[in-house]
Parts: C-alpha cells; structure tokens; sequence
C-alpha cells in the first residue's frame, strides 16, 4: 500500500503539489490522470523518491521513502520517467541487465540472466537485444526501458506517460502488459496517464488531479462519468458504453 | 537464430575491444621504451633516473587527466564538459596564489613542498566540492548554461590570480613562479612521490565504487531508481576528481583540452560507455598522447614546437565538433 500524507511541493511561489493525502490499495492498476500542470509527474516523482517534498510523508508499505535507503527501494519500488535523455551508449541487453543492479550490483549471476532474458522476450524485444539505443526509434526504445524496469522485479511499478511515443498498437500492447503484470504476476501499477479512454480500459482506479490537488477519486466506473470529467477537464466530455466498456468522446 | 547472433555479435564486440586495448598497450609501452632509449649519450646511471623521473610523471599526468575527465563526464552526464572546461584547474593555481599571498613567500620557502601542497590540495577539495556541488547534484542544468559558467569561471579564477599574482612582492611571487612554471617540458617532479602516493589513494576509493559508474551514466532519476545513493555517490566522485586535477596541475600546469581529447578518442575506439573499457583506454591514449608525442618532439623535433601546443590545438577542435554537432541536434 502506497500511504501519502498532505504531500507538498512549490517551485517559487508556485504550489505544484498541495497537500496531497492518497492511499493507494496494493495490486491493480491505479492510473492518474489530469489537464497539464496538475502535478501528477511530481507527485509521481515524490512518490518515487526522486524528487524531495517540502512538507509531508510517502510511505510504501510502511517504509517512509525518503528515510529508507535507496538499495532497500529500489527492490520494492521502480519508477520510469517520460525522458530518459543519457548519454551512455548501451545495447538494449545492457540496458535492460541493469535492472538487476539492485540485487547483484554489477555481478550478473544464472537467475539474474533468466530475469534479463524473461523481461527482454516480455517486451518483444529478442530480436534487438544486441541494438544499441541509439539505434532505435522511440517507442522501441521506450519499450527498452520498460523492459528494464520489468528486469527489476519490484512490487510496485510506477510509469510516468508510458504511452509517449507509441503507436496505436504498441500502446494497446504495453497496457495489456500492465494489466497481465497486475494480474499474473501480482504488481502493483501506478501510472499517469492522458488518453482517458486507455485509463477506463485497463485500470481498477483512476485518480485525477486538478490545480495540485486530488480531484476526484475512485474506482474507473465510477469515474468515467460526464459530471466528473468535464469538471476535471473544464470542457464538455461525453460518455457512452460501448462493449461494455465506457469510452469518452471529447473532441468536437 | 536471433539469440545465436546476439551471442556472436557480443563475443565479436567483446574481442574488439579487447583488441583495441592490446594495440593501445603495445603502443604505449613503445613510446615508454623508445622516451627512455632514444637519443642516449652518456652514462646510463645518469640518463635512466633523469628520464625515469620525468617518465614517471607523464604517465601519472596522463592517467590523473584521462580517469578525472571520464569522471567528471560521467558525474555530469554529458560528453562536452570536461574539469579543465569547467576551470578546475585555474582554480587550483588560484589556490596556489592565494596561498602565496597570503601566507607570504617566506613560509613557502621554508615549508616542506609535501606539506604546502597538501594544504593547497585540501583547500581544493573543500572549494571544488562546494562550487560544483550545485552545478550537479541541486538540479538539471542545461548544457550551454553549464559551458557558459566554466568558462566564465575560468576566466574568473585566472584574472584573480594575475591580479594576486601583481599585489605579491617581487621575492614571493619569485617562489610563486618556480611552482607555477610548469609544463610538459619541465615538469615539477619535486611533488613526484606524493602525488603517487595521493593518486594511489584516490584509485582506491574510486576501486570501491567502481560498480556504482556505470549506473551514474544512466543519469540521475534511472540511477536512483535502481538505489544508487546519488548524492553520497557524486560527492565521493567530485572530490577524487578535484584531488586527481590538483596533483596534474601542480605537475604539468593547467591542460584545457587534453582530457576532452583522450576521453572522446576512448570513447570512440571502445565503442561503448562502459567505464571498464572506456577507462583504461583512455588513460593509455593519454600516455601514448604524452610520452610518444614528448619523444617525438624533443628527439625527432628537437623542441621546434611545444607538445602542448599540439595537443590543445587537437583537442580544441575535438571541442568544437562536438559543441556544433549538440547544436545541430
């Protein structure tokens, strides 16, 4: 369970995140979403320990993050940007062998060679396992890194815009891979998201932050509702059924 | 099928690398026997201790310059900036004038060398750290930012220097002189032993965290989620860099861009980023840099033009390129 307390963050006299208190349930994918600037990346940052908050505490599964160190995190928890600009030049084996740094650092053993080769057929990727990145176009690159953060074996997975730079089909691809790792293998998901439909689609909850603040919170049913969206949004969003799913129509 | 030529390819890249680094060795160790061979008249108890001495002190230059360069590249995340670039070593000739002035000629006459370069080595560590502490560890900084400070800084720190340098008396700025004169031609071997001593300690520390290097190039936020603790790690990084800068200052002089040359050509022939390939090979890139080209110059040459000259003219073309094509980007 991810616990934050009145999490708080200003850049200046700007407050990006203001105090926000969330509990987030172990397992299931949970998906933040919310306009640009609503600080679900930052938030997502503090969460992860990257970035430091000014007043308030994460705790994930009763380890406070920012008093844990970050070996013992880094096995509990793994976190993925929206740019991974480095200038290391790695194959995608490489990369992706990284994911064991927590455990080995640095020392690959046999299972730690199953986990690589595991994460890499995962994300399709064989194939390319030898490219270097540089090579690759984005959204195989971006598959890479997902790929390395699979490697790392964590309870919790948190993903900021795991979508960027997909295709259609790549996007579809990498949320059923969420969704099967929440399923099968008993991950927790947390991911920000802006295409509300793949959030309805795949997700148990749905967060959505508005102006550094929780918005409105629940399971994704209950969330996909005309009132809710078009206030988070501040626009006219419509909802219909379709499949038995509910999609969002929001573009006219 | 695709794993077999995965395989193939890493066992081929693998032995690349290896390759590269026997011709770099094999290179190395010729232009070492050929500084110490070459052009010898005289009496060989003579000859082997005067360039014994001399040879000794490239090659820890050499290795001090190429594994700070890599350091500090890795710490920053970036290809370009290099400590000298980012006036590292102007500093620590601003230290070395300060020290003058202030404590006065006279003390740094009468003071054992070790000592005062032990305290001009501390006050460096304590300044560097402080200065590049939140260049790097507070936040991303832009690029040209970044270039744009160090060479203001550089700027900054050599025209306090010339200005100390001009307050001092005529007698203190005599013995200034003395320590501030060297260069590859004449290099300071008075400090030879514990700069050894120092570098040796350093490559010790950095020995210890040897595994944490490659997770740093992965930048910061990558590097924090697999657990490195990014800002002990940085810190630890910066000061051996500060300490591996001063000892090749204090021997050779300040070296612009030597380092960005032997790091890139590192980089380059490895093919990788991988500190356990890049490292060595820019350290013997270094030494073939200063000894072969030290021998060239003072035994084919005899002297008509200065190694440094050379070597910063390449090296500033290596900056050039590589400033234009992030531009171009």
């Amino acid at each position: 369970m991810i616990i934050t307390s009145e999490v708080t963050k200003s850049y200046g006299t700007s407050c990006v995140v203001d105090g926000v208190s969330l509990t987030l349930p172990k397992g299931g994918v949970t998906s933040i979403i919310g306009p640009n600037g609503a600080g679900k990346s930052t938030l997502l940052s503090m969460v992860s320990r990257l970035m430091s908050m000014d007043r308030g505490t994460v705790t994930i599964d009763g380890l406070d993050v920012s008093k844990t160190s970050g070996d013992v995190l880094a096995r509990r928890l793994s976190i993925l940007r929206q740019d991974n600009h480095m200038t290391a030049r790695l194959t995608v084996e490489d990369l992706v062998s990284f994911g064991r740094y927590p455990y080995t650092k640095g020392r690959l053993n046999a299972d730690d060679r199953v986990h690589i080769a595991n994460a890499i057929g995962y994300l399709d990727l064989t194939a390319l396992s030898g490219r270097f990145l540089d090579e690759l176009s984005g959204g195989q690159r971006q598959r890479a890194f997902v790929a390395m953060v699979l490697c790392q074996d964590t309870d919790y997975v948190l993903l900021d815009e795991p979508l960027n730079n997909l295709d259609m089909k790549h996007a579809m691809g990498m949320m059923r891979l969420l969704r099967k790792a929440a399923d099968e293998l008993g991950k927790t998901v947390v991911l920000v998201l802006h295409d509300i439909n793949f959030a309805s689609w795949y997700s148990d909850h749905i967060v959505a932050m508005k102006h550094g603040k929780v918005a409105a919170q629940g399971p994704a049913k209950q969330m996909i509702r005309p009132d809710v969206l078009s206030g988070i949004y501040e626009m006219d969003i419509k909802v219909h059924e379709i499949g038995g799913q509910l999609i969002s129509v929001y573009y006219g | 099928m695709a794993e077999a030529m995965v395989a193939l390819e890493r066992r081929a890249g693998l032995s690349r690398q290896v390759l590269v680094l026997l011709v770099l060795g094999a290179l190395a160790l010729a232009s070492i026997v050929l500084f110490m061979t070459l052009g010898a008249r005289g009496s060989w108890s003579f000859i082997l201790p005067f360039r014994g001495k001399k040879l000794l002190a490239l090659i820890l230059v050499a290795y001090s310059i190429a594994v700070s360069t890599v350091l500090f590249q890795t710490v920053a995340n970036n290809r370009i900036l290099t400590p000298s670039i980012m006036g590292f070593d102007q500093l620590y000739i601003l230290i070395q004038t300060a020290v003058a002035y202030f404590l006065g000629a006279h003390m740094l006459a009468l003071m054992d060398p070790n000592i005062a370069f032990a305290i001009q080595l501390v006050l460096m560590v304590g300044f560097s750290g402080l200065l590049f502490y939140w260049l790097f560890v507070r936040s991303e900084r832009s690029l040209y930012l970044l270039i744009l400070v160090g060479i203001v800084l550089g700027i900054f720190f050599r025209s306090l220097s010339n200005f100390m340098q001009r307050m001092l008396d005529p007698n203190a700025f005599q013995v200034l002189q003395d320590t501030l004169f060297a260069s590859f031609n004449d290099v300071d071997t008075t400090l030879l032993g514990v700069s050894y001593a120092i570098v040796a300690l350093a490559s010790l520390v950095l020995w210890r965290m040897w595994h944490v290097l490659d997770v740093l190039s992965l930048g910061r936020p990558t590097a924090v989620n697999l657990g490195v603790d990014h800002k002990r790690a940085v810190v630890i990084l910066l000061v051996i860099v500060s300490v591996l800068v001063s000892v090749s200052t204090a021997l050779v002089g300040p070296r612009t861009f030597f380092g960005l040359l032997v790091a890139t050509l590192g980089y380059l022939l490895m093919g990788t980023s991988k500190h356990r390939w890049v490292i060595p090979a820019a350290v013997l890139m270094g030494i073939i840099c200063l000894v072969g080209g030290q021998t060239l110059l003072e035994r084919v040459f005899s002297f008509n033009t200065a190694l440094s000259i050379i070597i910063e003219f390449l090296g500033g073309l290596v900056f050039i390129i590589f400033v234009l094509r992030g531009a171009a980007r």
